[in-house]
């Protein structure tokens, strides 16, 4: 009959109208930006830098300046360049840092290639977007201190992918630290039926070479374990 | 209210004037809008409030809607002048046509006696204007009734057979 | 003739308010309120003073209704829409203070009156400049004749009925001349539709009006509510829209009252999907805001003749409900069904020209004529017994329903409901 459709329209829109002021799924408006939406977990927008803790960023950065995810960017809105000196990483070993770190926020297109070929865990995805800036270029270029985030603020944000890289890294420190006490305690045992008689002769070689091993074991590793970021970060986005 | 019904008279007759002077088509037809819009004023003026509302609503709402759309569909060009100018045996027509009606007019309004000033028009409420028109000039009604009804079927005619047959309109 | 055309005009106001002496206070307020300003003035100006109180009214509080209404509007459709309507406009000084939205009609006319106007340069300046004004003040003419509240009504003229429709015709005239102005001719062709459309739903908006003045019997929107006064049993009122020809009458009435303003679902001429504004392409800032006031205010009047026609205008529905002013009753009136009309917006879709003119002459002309029909049946048995009136009844609404029900058939026949295909 004519008007039936019409009948049944306004009833939905009525329940509409109704329903929008208790139902949550009929009133669908988010009112940013006193309210927000939450992201998804994957949600990625441009890189930070990991830290390992908060209070000494500069100095906790993971990243080693290997200079591979600069080569890797296919936009290359990555500048790094290499710091002269070297200082103690999180398993202690001296490494390199980055002096200049810089990301073009106006170039990156959140690609996360270079999160997915980083060797160390240091750059990650960020998730925040609202960043307009009023300069055209000095505002959008992120210099190191802007980039570098702590652990904890990674663990925040994506806490299944922090949650496994940070398992992934305490077991190799964990492996690492075995490996240097069996070396040591290998390299401590070995000496002393290689030489009996000659003590005073034995001990310098003994003192001599504890350090070598303990120095020399950390440096045989890296060739022959991956220490590539786990597939499950480089995953689609939500 | 003499000054009322110069203002009325000079309206109707400065945009009737008006009207046909006008070079363009669609100015002209405003301007007799204008015109039928003064002569319901007069009407309210005379106190034919009836009249009036039904001059409004017909020739201003209704038949105002057809000169535009008959000048719109069928000219030429708007702004187009008539570029010929009047030969001379349409001039002398126009003054004989034109000196007749003058003639005949002013004839009336000098024969009519001029009314008292005091007498006031009876007021027609629309129940006794209706009662009159069903009992006394019921005739007229009915013919004026079946012309429009006429029409209406004519016109629908010669719209209903500008169609190309066989092609149906998807509602 | 100066004495009576005086004495007639002022016949026409509604003087001094006898009738009200003993009425509750609220309902006399207004009018003791006009009269002592009245008073106030020498004897010569007051009949002036008395229109120029009218008119003031008038334009003040249907202004400030159209201001609100435009923002009801908006936020009914967005929870309509599942989703809020405007609500960031609060006040400038201070910031915090939201207002819900409230004061966004005057964050508009800021905006529209501080926009760039601007007129093509080959339009006929004097009809571009014309039509807005044209348009809103026949829109505003049409207030004249609505009675508000017992006594009150600006002008109480015999063809009341009659002069409203004739003031809203010549709206349809700016409309062309906005079309034609602007030189475009495709704002041409819009307000050729636009008049097609408004001239196709003229007629039933007319015809359906037709029965309750046969069964007032006068055309003065005063005397039309005062017959519609009275209550059976106390509760059920005598309105018009309450009988089957009075129903029938009020929806030809309000779907025509729709089509007449240009609103959803028959605002073909102003949807920005057909030929962007349609007649009203060339036309920014003020001026298209005046449009848009002519609009609304247009609605307003028609909804306030279906009130006052169909729905009894100022009478209370029950008796024990008279103590509310007459007033409030009209406004209250008003309001439903102007919210009913914007129901009707968020819900239904747009028709074509094509659709909206066969439905106007194959559907809603017959179904007014057959209501007239209905109607004068109706009067001509009014005075019968028990068993008479409920044939009576029966009759009418057969009279109602099986039109409808038959044209509706054919105005739909030859369409199948729709079946989608799907790429495989």
């Amino acid at each position: 009959m004519l008007g039936s459709g019409i009948i049944k329209g306004l009833a939905v829109t009525a329940k509409n109208f109704v329903g929008s002021y208790h139902d949550p799924a009929r009133m669908v408006t988010v009112e940013y930006p006193e309210k927000r939406l939450p992201l998804p977990e994957a949600y990625r927008n441009f890189p930070f830098l990991v830290t390992e803790n908060a209070t000494d960023p500069m100095g906790t950065l993971r990243c080693v300046a290997c200079q591979i995810c600069e080569k890797e960017c296919p936009p290359q809105c990555i500048y790094i360049e290499k710091s002269k000196d070297k200082k103690p990483d999180a398993n202690g070993k001296p490494q390199l840092y980055p002096a200049i770190f810089d990301i073009d926020t106006s170039v990156c297109m959140s690609c996360q290639i270079c999160v997915e070929v980083c060797p160390f865990d240091a750059i990650k995805m960020d998730q925040v977007f609202e960043i307009a800036a009023t300069d055209r270029f000095s505002e959008l270029l992120l210099h190191r201190e802007q980039l570098a985030k702590p652990n904890t603020y990674f663990q925040e944000i994506h806490p299944t992918d922090a949650a496994e890289v940070d398992a992934r890294l305490a077991a190799e420190r964990q492996a690492a630290e075995e490996k240097a006490k069996a070396a040591a305690a290998a390299k401590a045992a070995a000496p002393k039926p290689a030489a009996p008689p000659v003590h005073p002769a034995g001990a310098p070689v003994k003192t001599a070479s504890a350090p070598e091993s303990s120095a020399a074991s950390p440096a045989v590793k890296p060739p022959d374990e991956p220490r590539r970021s786990s597939p499950s970060e480089g995953g689609p986005a939500a | 209210m003499t000054a009322a019904l110069l203002f009325l008279g000079a309206l109707m007759l400065g945009s009737a004037i008006l009207a046909f002077t006008r070079r363009n088509l669609i100015h002209s037809a405003l301007l007799l809008i204008l015109t039928w819009s003064s002569v319901a004023g007069f009407y309210l003026w005379a106190g034919a409030e009836f009249i009036a509302f039904a001059q409004l609503l017909i020739y201003v709402g209704a038949v105002s809607m057809i000169v535009l759309f008959a000048v719109l569909l069928t000219r030429r060009s708007l702004e187009d002048p008539l570029a010929a100018p009047a030969p001379r045996s349409r001039r002398v027509g126009a003054v004989l046509a034109g000196g007749a009606v003058a003639g005949v007019l002013v004839a009336t309004v000098l024969g009519t006696p001029s009314a008292p000033a005091a007498a006031s028009a009876p007021m027609l409420t629309v129940k006794q204007i209706g009662l009159q028109l069903m009992s006394a000039h019921a005739a007229s009604l009915l013919v004026v009734g079946v012309i429009l009804t006429v029409a209406l079927i004519g016109a629908t005619v010669i719209a209903a057979t500008d169609r190309t047959p066989g092609k149906e309109d998807q509602p | 003739m100066s004495a009576t055309l005086l004495s007639f005009y002022r016949s026409l106001l509604a003087g001094d308010s006898p009738a009200l002496a003993t009425e509750p206070f609220l309902e006399r307020a207004p009018l003791e309120l006009r009269d002592w300003f009245v008073q106030l003035l020498p004897a010569p100006l007051q009949w002036l003073v008395h229109s120029l109180i009218s008119i003031a009214a008038i334009l003040a509080i249907f202004g400030f209704f159209f201001a609100f209404l435009t923002i009801a509007e908006r936020k009914l459709l967005g929870r309509l829409q599942n989703r809020l309507g405007p609500n960031r406009a609060g006040l400038p000084w201070a910031k915090n203070l939201k207002l819900f939205g409230l004061t966004q009609p005057f964050a508009d006319a800021v905006k529209a009156l501080t926009k760039e106007d601007i007129v093509p340069a080959n339009a006929d300046k004097l009809l571009h400049f014309l039509a807005p004004v044209v348009v809103c003040g026949f829109s505003l003419t049409t207030f004249a004749v609505l009675p508000f509240g017992r006594e009150i009504i600006p002008v109480d003229l015999d063809a009341a009925v009659l002069y409203f429709f004739a003031a809203g015709s010549a709206t349809e005239l700016a409309i062309f001349m906005a079309g034609w102005s602007s030189r475009n001719k495709y704002s041409l062709l819009a307000a050729m539709r636009a008049l097609a459309q408004l001239i196709s739903y003229e007629l039933p908006l007319l015809l359906s009006t037709v029965p309750v003045v046969l069964l007032a019997g006068t055309l003065s929107t005063r005397e039309i509510v005062l017959a519609q006064g009275g209550w059976t049993f106390g509760v059920i009122p005598h309105w018009n829209i309450l009988t089957p020809w009075g129903a029938a009458g009020f929806m030809i009435f309000l779907v025509s009252a729709l089509a007449e303003t240009n609103r959803s679902p028959f605002d073909l001429p102003e949807a920005e999907s057909e030929l962007i504004a349609g007649h009203l392409t060339e036309y920014s800032g003020f001026k298209y805001a005046l449009f848009f006031m002519a609009e609304y205010f247009g609605m307003t009047a028609l909804c306030g003749l279906g009130v006052t026609l169909f729905l009894g205008g100022w009478q209370a529905p029950c008796a024990f409900l008279e103590f509310i002013p007459s007033y409030a009753w009209f406004g209250a009136k008003l309001c439903l069904l102007i919210l009913g009309l914007i129901w009707i917006r968020g819900t239904l879709l747009r028709l074509r020209i094509d659709q909206l003119t066969r439905l106007s002459w194959k559907f809603l002309v017959p179904l007014a004529l057959i209501n007239l029909a209905n109607a004068a049946f109706w009067s001509l048995t009014a005075d019968l017994p028990l068993p008479g009136r409920i044939v009576r009844w029966l009759v009418a609404l057969a009279l109602v329903a099986i039109p409808f029900v038959t044209l509706g058939r054919r105005l739909s026949a030859g369409l199948a409901p729709r079946t989608y295909r799907y790429a495989p």
